[in-house]
C-alpha cells in the first residue's frame, strides 16, 4: 500500500491540467492571427486620425 | 515618464483573447467575431482603462461580457460547438497512456461555463485568484470553488485520482509539457 503524502498528491494532477491547457493556449496563441485582426485595428488607427483632423 | 498608448498594445493580448474566446465560445467562427467586437469595444472605450493596471485583465473582461450579453441574447442554451478547441488539445499523452487526450478534450468541453472559464483565466493564463474574481464579478471564494470542482471533475474523469496521480513520474509529466517546447505565452 502506497503511503500517501498530502503535500504532492493533491497538486499533481492538478499541475498535469494547468499544463496542459497551457499547452493549447500557446498553440492558439502562437496561431497568425487572421488579416482581419490587422485589417481592423489599421482602420480604427485611420478613423482616429481623421476624428483629429477635424477637430 | 512615458506611458505607451494602450491603443498600440492592443495587438499583443490578441492572440490570447482568441483563446480565451475559443475557449469561452467553443467555435472558432464565434470566437473570432467576439475577439473583433472586443477591440472595437476596447479602442471605443480605451478611456476607461486605468493605465498601469492588467490591460490583459481589461480585455478579457470586455470578451467575456460580450460572450455572455450574446448568450442571452441569443438565449442560447446550447452553445454551437465546432470541435475547434478539442482538436487544439493536442498534448501527447504520456508513455503509459495514463493521459488520455481524448477524454481530456471531451471532459473540458462539457465542462460548465463557468468552472472552464476559471480553469482558463487562472489555470492556463496564470491570472491569481483575486485578478479572476474580479473579471468574472464574483467572490474570490466563488473562483476558487469553480476551479477546483473543474479540476476535480477533469481529474476524475482523467483518472488522475491521488493514487495513480503519485505513480505518474516526472519523465512522463516533463513528455507531456514539452510537447511543443512551448509552455507560456
Amino acid at each position: 500500500m502506497m503511503s500517501k503524502s498530502k503535500d504532492n498528491s493533491e497538486s499533481k494532477p492538478d499541475t498535469l491540467i494547468d499544463e496542459n491547457l497551457k499547452k493549447v493556449y500557446s498553440d492558439i496563441a502562437g496561431e497568425e492571427l487572421p488579416d482581419r485582426f490587422k485589417d481592423l485595428l489599421s482602420q480604427l488607427k485611420q478613423q482616429d486620425l481623421e476624428g483629429d483632423q477635424n477637430k | 515618464m512615458s506611458n505607451p498608448d494602450p491603443k498600440d498594445e492592443l495587438v499583443e493580448h490578441l492572440p490570447a483573447m482568441r483563446a480565451f474566446a475559443l475557449s469561452l465560445t467553443r467555435n472558432s467562427a464565434t470566437a473570432d467575431d467576439m475577439v473583433q467586437d472586443t477591440i472595437v469595444k476596447a479602442w471605443t472605450n480605451i478611456d476607461k482603462f486605468q493605465r498601469g493596471t492588467n490591460l490583459r485583465a481589461w480585455l478579457f473582461t470586455i470578451l467575456r461580457n460580450t460572450y455572455y450579453s450574446s448568450r442571452r441574447k441569443l438565449k442560447r442554451e446550447v452553445a454551437d460547438v465546432d470541435g475547434t478547441f478539442s482538436e487544439k488539445l493536442s498534448v501527447k499523452p504520456a508513455h503509459d497512456g495514463r493521459l488520455q487526450l481524448a477524454d481530456f478534450r471531451v471532459a473540458f468541453e462539457q465542462l460548465p461555463d463557468e468552472q472552464r472559464e476559471a480553469l482558463i483565466l487562472v489555470g492556463a493564463n496564470g491570472f491569481s485568484y483575486e485578478e479572476a474574481a474580479e473579471m468574472c464579478n464574483v467572490a474570490v471564494g466563488t473562483i476558487k470553488s469553480r476551479t477546483n470542482r473543474g479540476r476535480a471533475r477533469l481529474s476524475e474523469e482523467l483518472g488522475l485520482n491521488e493514487d495513480e496521480a503519485l505513480e505518474l513520474t516526472d519523465s512522463s509529466t516533463m513528455a507531456v509539457v514539452s510537447g511543443s517546447g512551448r509552455t507560456s505565452f
